[in-house]
């Protein structure tokens, strides 16, 4: 029964995530890339049961990997998508 | 209350929190904001996934995430802007790695039942291939390897050969799932193969496709590492990163007039060569140039690749400053493929400081395009070239193109002649309206501007 509500809540965050995407403009696509890797960096959350796992060595290895590469798109993802929005710039707003 | 209760329940609000962030893009004043609240939707769901039950020690986690948050926070800060390609390429191969060693180390958390090792294989098998065909992606986008396509004979061949091999050797490791098994470590070393294999036929100026597909893998790895460990926010934001990545390959895929097949499976040659084009360049010099800037009341620039190449941002849009205050009306004209990513070249463009309404798309100039004065090719060449409206043998018919010919004039900023990416003649420098400025094109433009000044 687990995995059915497992595929319940992946076919509707498909249609969800279709929704939301197909209304963000051709300007942002590059930063929508850029928070996509920053989101798909929520595999943090599984890595740190990997890491945190006393009773075998080459698993806690993995683990700390997962953790390692994960924290980049999370820290890096977040960063630069926050650099790059910060340059669009409204006329109004008086971009310089 | 309990704690797993708790962090189930905060996995609920960061969700939310994402689709709330992921709405805000919907319009460049509020997606700043939209990424603020995105990254808090993230911190809560990490600070939950702290408190899982099984964590018995810190020191690695902490560890992990140390060297990960120094690479992740030098690479934000330091990437220049016209790099944003390369370095969402890297992004996407350590979302893939990451999903990859989540599901191989979920291998030694004990037992495991068939449909668990279904789903860790798959997040092995996504994971794996996202990983290396983004370093291959990196490598041609930084030019550390050829990025033509890569193509030899039996390609097809080697490739449904491999295919077979990952699907028996996976089917081998499902009978009996265990974490030294040897078809573990065949699929795994398969799935690095084909990574690779799927991405050196792909050429240069396909990379906005390749880009957003591998950005989808990312995502799907994540979802599938979600049902590996039965953690239910993996799979939501995984499937919300896999379904951008979707959209984008297809908006991609719509704008060169292709199949995503037809991008992945024929490394682009120059096949057949459209009809051969007769007719004489016109050169202008720097001071004619100025002369009809000086006089013209409505400009749009339409920027490519080679406005990356050339940095020539900061001088198009001082230029474009310029001409404003002469009272002309300036726009900047962007096809979807233009440049190497979705996105690439309203990114440089804003970089510039130009403001976000005069970014404007192929669809909103082109029914105005007869009422430009001057239209600017900067480095642009596939995505303006009439064969693809008028030649039927031309490679690129069919594609939809900015259709600057039918501006009154048309400057052509090159370095030489040399054709574009996909080695098809371009008539729009034949063209009875255009003017060729030859030379790179921040020099051409600062020489303008010096006009001016």
């Amino acid at each position: 029964m687990e995995i059915v509500f497992l595929i319940f809540i992946l076919v509707l965050s498909i249609f969800l995530g279709f929704e939301l995407i197909s209304k963000v403009p051709a300007t942002l696509h590059t930063p929508l890339m850029s928070g996509a890797n920053a989101i798909s960096g929520i595999t943090l959350a599984g890595a740190f049961l990997a890491a945190g796992m006393v009773d075998n060595e080459m698993g806690k290895y993995l683990g700390t990997a997962a953790v390692a590469f994960a924290t980049i798109n999370v820290v890096g993802g977040y960063m630069v998508t926050d650099r790059m929005l910060g340059m669009f710039k409204s006329k109004k707003a008086g971009g310089k | 209350m309990n704690i797993e209760l708790l962090a189930n329940l905060s996995y609920i609000v960061s969700a939310a929190l994402f689709i709330f962030g992921l709405k805000m893009l919907g319009s460049p004043a509020t997606a700043r904001r939209g990424n603020m609240f995105s990254s808090l939707g993230m911190l809560i769901a990490v600070v939950a996934g702290l408190t899982a039950e099984g964590i018995v020690s810190y020191e690695y986690i902490a560890g992990g995430m140390v060297i990960g948050t120094i690479i992740g926070a030098l690479a934000a800060r330091l990437v220049g802007m016209t790099s944003m390609p390369e370095m969402v390429a890297l992004f996407n191969g350590s979302g893939g790695a990451a999903s990859l060693l989540v599901g191989w180390a979920t291998l030694y958390g004990g037992s495991i039942e068939t449909f668990t090792a279904v789903t860790i294989l798959l997040a092995i098998l996504i994971g794996g291939l996202t990983f290396t065909g983004s370093l291959i992606a990196y490598a041609k986008l930084a030019e550390v390897m050829n990025s033509a396509a890569i193509v030899f004979k039996g390609q097809r061949f080697v490739n449904s050969l491999l295919l077979a091999g990952i699907v028996y050797a996976a089917y081998m490791f499902c009978l009996d799932p265990q974490a030294d098994s040897q078809w573990l470590y065949i699929t795994l070393g398969l799935a690095l193969l084909l990574g690779v294999m799927a991405v050196i036929p792909i050429g240069g100026a396909d990379m906005p496709v390749v880009i957003s597909l591998l950005n989808s893998y990312s995502g799907i790895a994540a979802c599938a590492a979600g049902f590996a460990i039965n953690n239910n926010i993996l799979i939501v934001a995984g499937s919300l990163v896999g379904a951008s990545g979707i959209i984008l390959t297809n908006i991609m895929c719509k704008a060169m007039n292709r199949s995503l097949a037809n991008v992945l499976f024929s490394g682009f040659g120059a096949v057949k060569q459209g009809k051969a084009i007769e007719g004489e360049v016109k050169p202008v010099s720097v001071e004619d140039a100025y002369y009809l800037f000086e006089a013209a009341s409505n400009v749009c620039f339409v920027p490519g690749y080679g406005m990356a190449v050339a940095q020539a941002q900061h001088v198009v849009k001082e230029l474009g400053e310029i001409l404003e205050a002469n009272g002309c009306e300036v726009s900047y004209a962007i096809h979807p493929v233009a440049g190497r990513m979705p996105g690439h070249m309203n990114v440089l463009l804003a970089e510039a400081d130009v403001p976000y309404e005069q970014l404007v798309e192929m669809d909103d100039i082109n029914p105005r395009i007869e009422n430009v004065d001057i239209a600017v090719v900067i480095g642009a060449n596939d995505v303006v070239n009439p064969s693809a409206r008028e030649d039927e043998d031309s490679p690129i018919y069919g594609m939809p193109i900015i259709n600057v010919d039918k501006a009154r004039t048309v400057f052509v900023l090159k370095r030489s002649m040399a054709s574009g990416f996909s080695g098809v003649d371009n008539p729009l420098f034949f063209g009875e309206n255009t003017r060729m400025l030859f030379g790179d094109a921040k020099e051409s433009i600062s020489g303008v501007i010096s006009e001016f000044g």
